[in-house]
């Protein structure tokens, strides 16, 4: 019977590690390295953007709507009800629209990309446009990663005005407020630094959630059950990411703007 | 060819002069302790179909792996056009790959793409080519010679198994290569199917006079489509010579294989 080499799981953490930044610097180098397909490009944007739309609208929506009614009470307590567009806008554009929207684009679109290319590496579909001499990576992981990098901040800048617009009609449940002077109220309490660097990392989190979900996808076993695992660890890790990168944003933000 | 000395005995004396299109010397394969391959030795001349025989997990698929750059040999020589394999660069692999169809076992269509779509991407993306009625044409003629014009706008999910092969090999051979790789084409299919693939890898070696290595379990296709039979059993070859020669061994384990044949 043959020996078998056990590897130390911190070894194998630290080869994930390296795997990953190899992963990202053959994508950083096949951005710029022969013709861009924007063919692909532009479906996978449908694909990722327009696709979304509806899942994003409808839990921001919610979002909007559930906020203001659990803010009011206590606001409604302190005498400060007409606080409440205010305080729905600032916390929703700077924090639980873009986390909230990236992690619904990352349950949908990082497990989608992962399941789609872990299917096509199990049925050698991978290994086919490699031997054909075509650049797989320039074809399914370029485009795909730049997808989601523009698609996600234009999802969560979508999200946010239905979001504000749920707040708006879960507002006139109990009060009454015409939509000129919430929208006022909403404007009116935002600044670009609120503006700003939320939708920067919203930028980071598009490139993280295409970027696990094409690694995981690339990385993934030939066995049938890989893909289910891809698709799964892709979701799990572009999470975790979202929520590492908003901590790291949080922190560069409040050094930058919030003295 | 200089009388190669085959380990069954017999003995090729008919001299070959023909190029040396892949050369494959003391070749060694291991996964983690397993060693998959333990010498192999190998020469594919031009024009020439060399058919490989074995049971599952000897290492066939390997070694035409190894050919093609996906694995890496852990010793030993892989010579393609007289080039190393494993010492090319990325951009003289992607050339040498151009020169080579791989069959996969499955096709290994791409699946979110209609049978012309299939078939146009390695003319655009490999060839780089930009008129569109000189791709249509291309992709109309290699289809027409697999005989599947008609699923032209079919999704690959529409095709039976012999159809998605036939797809396969099309879009292969629409790069016209001067090599091809098949890795068991005829695994899974019925007997009547199965004979259509041989005739059609038969078809394609005098069509576009390719050289060809074919993978298989299929002693039919191994009968109608090989010049040269080759077996491997435990990552070596064990025996090599004509079908014919190959049938009438007094080895053991090459005689299991021709059990069934009269």
């Amino acid at each position: 019977m043959e020996e078998e080499v056990m590897i130390p799981a911190w070894k194998k953490w630290f080869e994930a590690i390296g795997d990953q930044v190899a992963f990202f610097f053959k994508f950083f180098k096949n951005i710029f390295v022969g013709g861009f397909e924007w063919s692909e490009f532009v479906r996978q944007c449908f694909e990722i953007g327009y696709r979304s739309l509806m899942l994003v609208g409808i839990t921001s929506f919610i979002m909007g709507v559930v906020l203001i009614l659990q803010l009011r009470p206590t606001l409604v307590a302190f005498g400060a009800a007409s606080m409440l567009p205010k305080t729905l806008s600032v916390s929703f554009i700077r924090e639980i629209g873009p986390v909230i929207i990236a992690i619904i684009c990352a349950g949908k679109i990082a497990s989608s990309i992962g399941a789609e290319l872990g299917s096509m590496k199990v049925t050698e579909q991978l290994d086919a446009m490699e031997v054909s001499g075509a650049n797989p990576t320039q074809y399914l992981v370029v485009t795909r990663i730049i997808a989601t990098t523009i698609m996600v901040p234009i999802l969560s800048i979508f999200g946010d005005a239905i979001g504000l617009f749920g707040g708006f009609l879960a507002l006139n449940i109990r009060d009454s407020i015409s939509f000129q002077l919430y929208f006022t109220k909403v404007i009116a309490a935002l600044d670009f630094t609120d503006f700003i660097p939320a939708l920067v990392k919203t930028i980071f989190f598009g490139f993280a959630i295409g970027f696990v979900g094409c690694y995981k996808g690339f990385t993934s076993n030939k066995g049938t059950e890989s893909v289910g695992i891809a698709a799964n660890s892709a979701v799990v890790t572009a999470s975790l990411w979202i929520f590492v990168i908003d901590a790291i944003a949080v922190q560069v933000t409040s050094l930058l703007f919030y003295k | 060819m200089e009388a190669d000395k085959t380990k069954t005995g017999q003995k090729h004396t008919t001299i070959d002069k023909r190029e040396t299109v892949i050369c494959v010397s003391g070749l060694k394969k291991s996964f983690g302790t397993k060693e998959v391959l333990k010498d192999i030795n190998l020469d594919l001349r031009k024009g020439e179909n060399i058919v490989i025989l074995g049971r599952s997990g000897t290492g066939k698929s390997v070694t035409i792996q190894c050919i093609v750059g996906m694995l890496k040999p852990t010793e030993g020589s892989v010579k393609v056009f007289g080039r190393e394999v494993s010492e090319l660069s990325d951009e003289e692999l992607k050339e040498m790959r151009m020169k080579i169809g791989f069959l996969f076992q499955s096709g290994a269509l791409y699946d979110s793409m209609t049978v012309r779509e299939n078939l146009e991407f390695p003319l655009t993306r490999v060839l780089k080519l930009t008129d569109q009625a000189e791709i249509d044409k291309k992709v109309e003629e290699a289809l027409e010679s697999v005989g599947l014009l008609d699923a032209i706008d079919k999704l690959p999910s529409d095709l039976s198994g012999g159809m998605r092969k036939r797809a396969g090999l099309a879009r292969t051979i629409i790069v016209n290569p001067e090599i091809m790789l098949y890795d068991e084409p005829t695994t899974g299919l019925d007997p009547i199917t199965s004979r259509e693939i041989s005739d059609l890898i038969l078809n394609i070696q005098k069509k576009l006079k390719t050289s060809s290595i074919i993978i298989t379990h299929d002693m039919e296709c191994a009968r109608i489509a090989s010049d040269r039979v080759v077996i491997m059993d435990d990552g070596k070859y064990i025996a090599e010579g004509t079908f014919d020669e190959l049938h009438k061994s007094k080895n053991e384990i090459v005689k299991s294989y021709f059990l069934d044949i009269s």
